[in-house]
C-alpha cells in the first residue's frame, strides 16, 4: 500500500519526516477490513464517532458511509459498536 | 602554521575540562553535579556567574534531565555540553540513545567512576563501558592536558555535518579529575577560531524542501518520531555509517589541532609507545597508560622489547590501526578497567581479540582486569604483566587467559 521504501542512503537523518504523515498509509497494518452493508445500516454514525483513526466518513450526497482503507487498521471497533450488524470484519484477501 | 604561544596553568583534570569548555563558545550547559565530576560544574557555573561566558547554564534536577535538556538544546542548533560520572551516566542511559538517535552532537565529559553497589566514588571504566553501544563517540584521556585538548577537538568532531554524533570524553576519576598538573592552554581566540561556529547539515523536510537540520519555528521539522520495522533499521544503519566516517574526521581534527598546539597523541585514534619493534605489548585506556610508559622505558633499558598501544578512541574502534599495531607481536596483554560480568573477559579484550582473530600472525593474547573501584595499579603490577608476557612469548604457552590484577585471593 505504501510507495516503494527508500534505503538508508536516501532518507534524512534522525528520523526527520520527509513527507507529511498523511502520506504514510497505515492501512497496510491491518489484517481484517470492515465491509459495509448499506441495507442494514441506519446511518446512526456510531462507527464514525468510535473510529480511533478517523477512517470512516459519511457522504451526505450519496448517503454512503465511506471506509478509508488507507488508514483503517482493522481494529473492528466499528463492527463491534454497530447496533444493526451492518459492518462485518473480513480477513484481507477474502473480501 | 607555526605553533601558537600558550600559557601554563596549574589545573586538575576537571578544571582543565571546564577551562576548555569556557573557551569553546558553548551556548547551553545543563549539568548535575556528581563526584568526581563536581569541579567541572562548579568551575563552569563560576564562569557563568562572573560573566566570562555567554552560556545559558541550566540547573536540572537529575542527569536524565541534564541529557534531555542538552539533546533538545542541541536540536535547535545550539552548541551544548554536559558532564557526569558513574550513577549519573547510568541515569542518563535512556537519553544517551535518544541523543545519538536524534543525531544531536552533544559533548560530554565522563569522569570515570565505578558503579554501585557497593557505593564507590573512585575510578574505573564501568560507567562509560556500559554505555559503549549507545551511539556515542568515546575518547579517553591519559592526563589532564589530553582531557583539555580532547574536549576542544570533541566539539569539532561531534558537530561535523558529516558526523553529527554525540561525543564523550572520559577522564579517570580522582587520578586525573582531582590531581593538579601543568596544563598548557591555548589563547581564547585560538580555541574560538579552531572550534568555529556550529554548522548544521541540510535535511529534507515534510514538504520535500531542503532546510537546515535544526528545530526552528520558521522551518518546522519533526525529529526522532515513531519509526517501525519499516525504517528504524535504516536509521540505525546511518548511525553506524557516521561512526565509520568519524574515524577519518577524528584523525584530521587531531592533526589540525596538533599543528596549532604542538601536541599530538599518536594519530588521534591510537597512540603507540615504543611499539614498532616491540615483541611484547600491552593495550590500555586512560591514565594507566602513563604508568605503563614508565615501565616500558625501564624494561627497554634492560633490553626487553616492550611496547604499549594506548587507545585514545574506543568508539569508533580504530580497527585498522589496532590490527597493524599488534599483528606479529609475540604476546599481547589487554588491560580492562571494567569487568563484563559473565562475558569471559573485559570489553576491550573482547574487541582487540576479535580484531586479531583473522590475522595470520595473531599473537597470543591475555586479559587483565584491574583497578576496579579505584584499586591502585602501581608500577610493580604493570611490571608483572610484562613478566607474564615474556614467559608467554618464550614458551608460546598461555596458562590463564583472563586474570584479575591486584585483587586479593
Amino acid at each position: 500500500m505504501s510507495p516503494q521504501k527508500k534505503g538508508w542512503k536516501e532518507i534524512p537523518l534522525a528520523g526527520v519526516c520527509w513527507v507529511p504523515s498523511t502520506e504514510y498509509k497505515t492501512g497496510d497494518w491491518s489484517a481484517q477490513n470492515p465491509v459495509w452493508n448499506t441495507e442494514k445500516c441506519i446511518r446512526c454514525m456510531l462507527c464514525h464517532i468510535y473510529c480511533p483513526d478517523g477512517a470512516i466518513k459519511y457522504d451526505p450526497e450519496t448517503n454512503d458511509m465511506i471506509f478509508d482503507y488507507n488508514f483503517c487498521k482493522g481494529c473492528g471497533i466499528c463492527a463491534n459498536e454497530c447496533p444493526t450488524e451492518a459492518i462485518e470484519m473480513v480477513m484481507e484477501g477474502k473480501e | 602554521m607555526a605553533k601558537i604561544e600558550q600559557k601554563t596553568l596549574p589545573l586538575n583534570g576537571d578544571a582543565a575540562v571546564a577551562y576548555a569548555v569556557k573557551q569553546c563558545d558553548v551556548d547551553v550547559v545543563a549539568a548535575y553535579p556528581i563526584t568526581p565530576q563536581t569541579i567541572i560544574v562548579e568551575k563552569f557555573s563560576e564562569y557563568v556567574a562572573d560573566g566570562e561566558v555567554e552560556t545559558a547554564f541550566v540547573c536540572v534536577e537529575s542527569e536524565h534531565s541534564a541529557m534531555t535538556c542538552c539533546l533538545t538544546a542541541s536540536a535547535t542548533g545550539a552548541r551544548t555540553f554536559t558532564a557526569t560520572a558513574s550513577a549519573g551516566l547510568a541515569l542518563m542511559h535512556e537519553m544517551l540513545g535518544v541523543t545519538s538517535g536524534c543525531r544531536a552532537p552533544v559533548v560530554m565529559s565522563v569522569v570515570n567512576r565505578a558503579l554501585s553497589a557497593p557505593i564507590n566514588i573512585h575510578c574505573d571504566h564501568s560507567d562509560s563501558m556500559a554505555a559503549r553501544d549507545l551511539g556515542w563517540i568515546q575518547m579517553y584521556a591519559e592526563n589532564s592536558q589530553e582531557a583539555y585538548d580532547s574536549i576542544i577537538q570533541a566539539f569539532r568532531i561531534a558537530e561535523n555535518p558529516e558526523i553529527m554524533l554525540p561525543t564523550m570524553v572520559g577522564l579517570d576519576g580522582f587520578v586525573l579529575s582531582h590531581t593538579l598538573e601543568n596544563v598548557d592552554v591555548l589563547p581564547d581566540e585560538a580555541v574560538k577560531k579552531f572550534v568555529g561556529t556550529r554548522n548544521v547539515p541540510l535535511v529534507m523536510n515534510h514538504r520535500g524542501e531542503m532546510v537546515p537540520f535544526k528545530l526552528d519555528p520558521d522551518n518546522p521539522l519533526t525529529m526522532g518520531p515513531l519509526d517501525l520495522y519499516d525504517y528504524y533499521f535504516e536509521h540505525k544503519r546511518q548511525q553506524e555509517e557516521a561512526m565509520i566516517r568519524a574515524v577519518e574526521v577524528i584523525r584530521q581534527v587531531h592533526d589540525e589541532y596538533a599543528e596549532q598546539s604542538g601536541r599530538s597523541y599518536g594519530n588521534g585514534l591510537v597512540e603507540p609507545y615504543r611499539l614498532d619493534d616491540a615483541e611484547i605489548a600491552t593495550v590500555c585506556i586512560g591514565s594507566t597508560a602513563g604508568t605503563v610508559k614508565t615501565i616500558v622505558d625501564a624494561l627497554r633499558e634492560n633490553g626487553v622489547k616492550a611496547g604499549l598501544l594506548k587507545l585514545r578512541v574506543f568508539r569508533p574502534l580504530p580497527t585498522q590501526n589496532i590490527i597493524s599495531a599488534l599483528s606479529g607481536k609475540k604476546a599481547v596483554a589487554v588491560m580492562d578497567r571494567a569487568c563484563s560480568f559473565g562475558g569471559n573477559g573485559g570489553p576491550l579484550f573482547h574487541e582487540i581479540r576479535h580484531l586479531l582473530y583473522d590475522q595470520p600472525s595473531k599473537p597470543p593474547i591475555v586479559n587483565y582486569i584491574y583497578g576496579l573501584g579505584g584499586r591502585d595499579t602501581p608500577p610493580y603490577l604493570i611490571d608483572s604483566v610484562y613478566r607474564d608476557l615474556q614467559k608467554i612469548a618464550e614458551t608460546g604457552q598461555l596458562k590463564e587467559q583472563i586474570q584479575f590484577l591486584g585483587v586479593r585471593e
